[in-house]
């Protein structure tokens, strides 16, 4: 439904978004992660048709942005950052201007106010101006503002920014529903999101892709990725380090904490070795030596961390 | 058309939901009424015609006009609805048509409002109502212009009070360039030709003519361009803000 191929913006000197090329069907939820100033409203801006590209095109719906814009942006819903509404208007008044300028009017317009209303929870405002509103309602009523239509396409600028956590909750569960049926794309700084909500990522970093995957093999990219947590009591740091070692599907062993009798060990894996067998290993090697395994634990690996090594590698 | 109406309303519905609306049509009328029969001695002239009330118009306008339209794009900016509203399925052109139709539906319904006057002056005496029909067609379409201009340099800031300075100071040239109190002395120092090609950017001479009744092409031409190219203007401006 969406294809960005070799998109590019300057700003002046500054390039914001450098090359980028990716794909989203229907059916897809796309988290876009990067750090702030990453490019990411900007691609944004782009797909939308808000910013024209420097170099490189987007196509919605197999209509290019720039050349069928009218058409593109009819598939298109948008919550651009920080929600902006028009502040002189009622709820009410102001889904129904946006429902008629996407060209809904009479009956279905009633009809597609009382659906987002309701989707939203936004039925204790609908009639209160918006300038009144608090923060959580604005997004609300951005948000609902963008699938007023029932787009095929939803494209959301940090959805859940300024949200409690229970109103974070409410907006990754509908971005979920919604995710079965249509292509969705959004933008966080927020990891647990990403795995929250999405069947694929992109991280993004001064403009440039740099990982693109779903969630759980973005986190296999994590050094972290297949390591085992063990705590052991009956022994001490130092035997615990060398006995470990010398397991031979085992490349680096690091005491995390060290408080008698309780020793906890983080193993990681050589790269050759086979999933499960490292921790058939530790088991071995703790009965040779008496020691009482407390837990066992593997790591999948952490976002976070993968997030902070390609984030940060040129800072 | 249905989109640029959609919008319309919406600006339309901004105008008359805030109490600025309403204070802006009393100001406009008393100012027309203080204007006309204190300044310009509607009674004490004997005339029956309307020229002491329309020859405030231009002037009135310099500021009433930019006060309107100062927020049109401004605003949108500084909401960042800007981008709402250009990635929604309708055309930047469709946008600006439709702000500005409701914008100069806001002053010809001023305009409008002074119908009084004409009641007056036709109780007095028998004056010319093809003029002062056509006085009102030339007010309005100068009061478009105005607009339009403002539409333009509203584009150009999210401060609306930039917007509005600008504007005055456009349309203040407009009426100034063909002023005679300004072209008589400029007449004794520069050639001729140049005089009149400057003051041929003025309202001035164009307005006048209408209010005496004569509907020549040339004016209305003047008066359309003098609408037409600053909301062109607008369109390019917002298409360059973008990139
Ligand atoms: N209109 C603009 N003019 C100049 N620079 C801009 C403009 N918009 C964004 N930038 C720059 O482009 C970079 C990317 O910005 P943005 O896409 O907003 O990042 P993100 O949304 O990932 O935080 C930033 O360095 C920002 O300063
Ligand atoms: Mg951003």
């Amino acid at each position: 439904m969406i294809q960005v191929e070799n998109l590019s913006k300057a700003f002046g000197p500054k390039v914001a978004v450098d090359d980028v090329s990716f794909s989203v069907e229907r059916g897809e939820i796309l988290g876009f992660l990067g750090p702030n100033g990453a490019g990411k409203s900007t691609t944004m801006r782009m797909i939308t048709g808000f910013l024209p590209p420097t170099a490189g095109a987007v196509k919605v719906g197999g209509n290019d942005v720039m050349e069928k814009p009218i058409e593109a942006k009819r598939l298109i819903g948008y919550l651009p950052e920080s929600a902006p509404l028009y502040t002189d208007m009622t709820v009410e008044g102001f889904l129904g201007f946006c429902a008629e300028v996407r060209g809904i009017g009479g009956a279905d317009k009633g009809k597609a106010i009382d659906r987002v209303v309701d989707m939203c929870f936004l039925k204790s405002v609908r009639h209160q101006s918006v300038d009144t509103l608090s923060k959580g309602y604005r997004h609300r009523t951005g948000f609902a503002q963008a699938i007023i239509h029932d787009p095929d396409i939803l494209v959301m600028d940090e959805p859940t920014d300024g949200l409690d956590p229970n109103q974070k909750h409410e907006v990754r569960s509908l971005i979920r529903r919604m995710g079965q049926s249509k292509a969705i794309i959004f933008s966080t700084h927020i990891l647990e999101e990403v795995e929250a909500a999405c069947t694929r990522a992109i991280i993004i970093d001064q403009g440039k892709v740099v990982a693109n995957g779903t969630p759980e093999e973005l986190k296999a990219k994590s050094e972290l990725a297949n390591s085992y947590i063990v705590s052991i009591s009956g022994t001490e740091a130092a035997a615990v380090r060398d006995k470990l070692n010398s397991v031979i599907q085992s490349s680096k062993v690091t005491i995390v904490n060290d408080k008698p009798p309780t020793v906890v060990a983080r193993v990681f894996p050589k790269n050759a070795s086979s999933d499960g067998e490292l921790g058939q290993a530790i088991f071995d090697v703790a009965s040779q030596n008496n020691w009482k395994v407390n837990e066992i634990k593997k790591e999948e690996g952490r976002l976070d961390d993968v997030f902070r090594n390609i984030t940060l590698s040129d800072t | 058309m249905k989109s640029i109406w959609t919008i319309t309303k919406r600006e339309l519905a901004g105008y008359f939901n805030s109490p600025v609306a309403y204070v802006f049509l009393v100001i406009f009328l008393l100012m027309t009424g203080a204007f006309t029969f204190m300044i310009g001695q509607f009674f004490e002239r004997g005339q029956a015609n309307l020229q002491p009330f329309f020859m405030w118009h231009p002037w009135l306008y310099l500021f009433l006009v930019p006060a309107v339209g100062m927020r049109l794009w401004s605003e949108e900016r500084r909401l960042g609805t800007l981008e709402l509203i250009l990635t929604m399925p309708i055309s930047p052109w469709q946008t600006i048509t439709g702000k500005f139709i409701a914008s100069w539906g806001f002053l010809i319904l001023a305009l409008s409002l002074t119908f009084p006057i004409w009641w007056t002056v036709n109780n007095l005496g028998s004056p010319d109502n093809g003029a002062i029909f056509t006085g009102y067609i030339g007010s309005a379409l100068m009061a478009g212009g105005y607009l339009a201009i403002t539409s333009m340099t509203s584009a150009l800031t999210r401060n609306q009070v930039i917007s509005f300075i600008l504007s005055v100071v456009i349309c203040l040239f407009l009426v100034l360039c063909g002023w005679p109190p300004v072209t008589d002395p400029l007449a004794t120092m520069a050639p001729n030709w140049m005089v009149e090609g400057v003051a041929a950017f003025s309202v001035m001479p164009h307005f006048e003519r209408l209010q005496q009744g004569v509907i020549d092409s040339r004016d209305l031409i003047y008066f359309i361009s003098l609408i037409g190219f600053p909301l062109f203007a607008t369109s390019v401006i917002i298409r360059n803000l973008r990139s």
